[in-house]
């Protein structure tokens, strides 16, 4: 092992970048739980798909743990109340995306228990596959690691295809997010309970887990914890952004791509973060929701990061409050800084989705907000592009409005927004943002 | 407690790298061969070099204030472009003509397409070409190297008056008392005598030429050292080389009497500055990878070809404007394959 670590040869994917990682701020901080917030605010649209239907009527009590919104349909998932209290209102509420979006409103019980009060234990074992699929759709389980897409449905794949490979994504290529991290280490049990549930419902062989190599401790962790039965391994590759991206992590650990247009199924891949394993294999076999995650809050504006055991539906002032938000902070972003969407305010709540609430500070925002220089085709965007996209000529084409043009011979679908051509353009052209903004109108003339 | 919250768009962070400091670098690459070719040269080159840069920048600037696209002097990217001009130029070049070319290059070559960024040429050749077609005689008269009294007076044709022909310097030439100057280059003693210099002087620039060009060393380390900080792309300068001494080889072999070895071909004229330098600028180079190392392939090839079978001595020049002139159509050639694109599922 030595020998080889001298020259470090991880798997990894072409292009990409190495922005300064920022995660020595939080990456020694235990996830510690904090108090309720005395209302929490918990939008019925948390995931990709259609939104829950609320169960509850305003005044009605819940318990912790309790359903209270089912889902509409395959795609979409149920709500489970995040504390005991009182259903107060259902009405619009702020969101980090912009527009409001209808959410129930809970007034959390003074000294309410952080016990879970609502679930059924059950023998996993005895589950057929499908009840297996069931169960995990009853837990209101979504893609933890930002994507928030129901998990149920990547457990079927269509007609046709097979899962052989599951891959357990553990990357946290975003810098100062280190919450994967922190599960990895402390609930690892769990994270193999629910590798084991997922090889089981999707039939694959075999499960990988990938680990960026600037987080060893946690390959060697995982390395001694697995159990020797099961086809789990724990891999590192190559710490660079986007490492993490779902197509991205398939190349480096299967050396496959997915088909344009295609699903990881076509390559016979299921692609999990850790965090969303980890509430599986804990929440399943109790029959109990997901009603809290593990959210990194850090950032130069923040006076004590850390990693906490957050509610779903906290609001972000409330958040910021436990762990001081210095004056000078600037941008308040939920999620990573890479591809996290800044909050136009502090009343947004903490979704199934929010990985991270990373405050900067004004200066840092300063020095990205730089004088924009013409396109000098140097092309730093071109060799930055994980998908092999040509930013450059992308954003020539869209700073003359050609948005077909973009979508129709330069794959401008292709792009999931990542943000490295921005990050890199030493123009400083928002080209991230362009792109965006071309998907939108497309998406609207179409 | 939310007042001046921000509201940015992804991503968040930016690395700190702009355009104005790499020019800065390009600038701070250039100042050793400038400071060797004012050494090497005199104080001739010394004003030729801050004649074609004062113009290079004052033009940059009337035509960002005529064209309302602000202050673009700031950029830096008309202060390489003067002191690369400068760089070509043979050592006693009359002032006015450099003035010209310099404003040429600007004004014609980068301010009508629109400024930094969306010139086809390079804007300090498109200026050396007009004035090689303007001024023949000007451009082809070379001067000795360290010229015993070169600090303390000019070479006779750099002071000439504008619209005037320089005056004629072979007395001067004859007065320093220089033995066996042939007033030719390197490349013209190789095209025309067969007299191939010794490398070691072609390499290390002790010989006539362009006041910047000469020293093939100094250019390579202070293009590496650009390279190293990742501020030009390694393959254009690597390819333009390569292309060079490839095809200069078979015929070197057939006959190395009459042609010369690919070594002389890499470390003579302008290839190297045009290499390192020129070739690699940024906005006249293709955006791929691919495409850059099919460009710098043409450009090697075709100066070679134009060196040993044309009519002219040098064709570094030639060469790089017309593979600028391919550029976009190299970039269309090399589009990058889309990730997925051609990925089968799997059955």
């Amino acid at each position: 092992m030595a020998l080889f670590s001298i020259f470090p040869r991880r798997k990894t994917f072409d292009h990409g970048i190495y922005p300064v990682e920022h995660k020595e701020l939080t990456a020694d901080k235990p996830i510690r739980r904090l108090p309720f917030a005395p209302e929490l605010v918990i939008p019925l649209e948390q995931h990709k798909g259609k939104p829950a239907i609320p169960t509850v009527r305003v005044g009605q009590e819940v318990v912790r743990g309790e359903p209270i919104a089912e889902a509409d349909g395959h795609v979409s998932v149920p709500m489970h109340a995040p504390a005991t209290g009182v259903i107060s209102d259902i009405a619009l509420a702020p969101t980090a995306a912009g527009p409001k979006a209808l959410a129930i409103y809970l007034k959390v019980y003074q000294a309410a228990s952080q016990r879970v009060l609502f679930g059924l234990e059950r023998d996993l074992a005895t589950l057929s596959r499908e009840a297996l699929v069931a169960a995990v759709q009853q837990a209101g389980l979504v893609g933890l690691g930002g994507a928030a897409f129901p998990s149920h449905v990547k457990l079927m794949p269509p007609a046709g295809r097979t899962i052989e490979t599951v891959l357990v994504n553990g990357c946290e290529c975003e810098p100062y997010l280190t919450c994967d991290h922190r599960i990895m280490l402390e609930q690892t049990e769990s994270l193999v309970r629910g590798i084991e549930l997922v090889l089981r419902a999707t039939g694959a062989e075999r499960a990988i887990i990938g680990v960026e190599d600037n987080k060893l401790d946690a390959v060697e962790h995982l390395r001694r914890q697995l159990p020797a039965h099961l086809p789990i391994t724990a891999e590192a590759v190559r710490t660079k952004y986007p490492q993490g991206a779902e197509r991205m992590l398939i190349t480096s650990l299967t050396g496959r791509e997915v088909p344009i247009g295609g699903l990881p199924a076509d390559v016979g891949v299921a692609v999990y973060n850790v965090g969303t394993l980890a509430q599986m294999g804990e929440l399943l076999p109790k029959g109990q929701g997901l009603i809290e995650r593990v959210v990194t809050v850090s950032g130069p504006g923040v006076e004590r990061p850390g990693n906490f055991m957050v509610p779903v539906g906290t609001p972000v002032r409330f958040l910021l409050e436990q762990v001081g938000l210095k004056d000078s902070y600037g941008e308040v972003i939920l999620g990573g800084p890479m591809m996290g969407m800044a909050v136009a305010s502090l009343d947004v709540a903490v979704t199934k989705a929010v990985s991270g609430v990373v405050v900067l500070e004004r200066e840092d925002l300063d020095l990205a907000e730089r004088k924009v220089y013409p396109c000098i085709k140097c092309g730093a965007c071109v060799e930055a592009c994980p998908i092999s996209l040509n930013p450059s000529v992308l954003g020539e084409l869209a700073q003359v409005r050609e948005y077909a043009a973009m979508a129709e011979h330069y794959h401008l679908d292709q792009c999931f927004e990542c943000g490295c051509c921005a990050y890199v353009c030493p123009s400083n052209i928002p080209l991230t943002q362009y792109f965006r903004i071309a998907k939108a109108i497309n998406r609207e003339d179409k | 407690m939310a007042k001046g919250i921000e509201i940015r768009t992804s991503p968040h962070l930016k690395k700190v790298l702009t355009v104005d400091q790499i020019m800065r670098s390009v600038v701070l690459a250039l100042l050793p061969v400038s400071a060797f070719a004012v050494y090497q040269f005199g104080l001739s080159v010394l004003l030729l070099l801050i004649t074609t840069t004062v113009v290079a920048v004052a033009t940059e600037w009337l035509f960002a204030r005529l064209s309302g696209r602000g202050n673009t002097v700031a950029d830096w990217s008309a202060v390489i472009t003067g002191l690369l001009l400068g760089l070509t130029l043979p050592p006693g070049f009359p002032l006015w003509m450099a003035a010209v070319a310099a404003f040429v290059g600007i004004a014609l070559g980068k301010a009508l397409f629109g400024g930094l960024g969306y010139n086809v040429m390079n804007p300090a050749l498109v200026g050396r070409a007009f004035v090689q077609a303007a001024f023949p005689v000007a451009i082809t008269t070379w001067t000795p190297a360290f010229a015993p009294e070169r600090f303390s007076e000019l070479i006779p044709s750099t002071l000439t008056l504008p619209f005037m022909q320089p005056v004629p310097i072979d007395d001067w030439v004859a007065g320093l008392g220089l033995d066996a100057w042939s007033g030719a280059t390197p490349l013209a003693l190789q095209k025309f005598q067969q007299i191939e210099l010794p490398l070691g002087e072609v390499f290390s620039g002790t010989i006539a030429g362009s006041a910047g060009e000469t020293s093939a060393i100094l250019i390579l380390v202070c293009g590496l050292w650009l390279a190293w900080r990742r501020m030009l792309d390694w393959r254009i300068p690597v390819a333009v080389m390569a292309g060079a001494a490839l095809t200069a080889l078979p015929f070197w072999l057939l006959d190395p009497a009459l042609y010369p070895s690919p070594w002389f071909v890499l470390c003579s004229g302008g290839l190297m500055l045009g290499a390192w330098f020129m070739a690699s600028d940024m906005v006249a180079s293709p955006v791929t990878a691919r495409g850059a190392i099919i460009y710098g392939l043409f450009i090697g090839v075709l100066t070679v070809i134009i060196r040993l079978f044309g009519g002219l001595v040098e064709g570094v020049m030639y060469a790089i404007l017309l593979a600028n002139a391919l550029g976009p159509l190299i970039s269309g050639w090399t589009q990058p394959r889309v990730y997925g694109a051609g990925s089968r599922p799997k059955a």
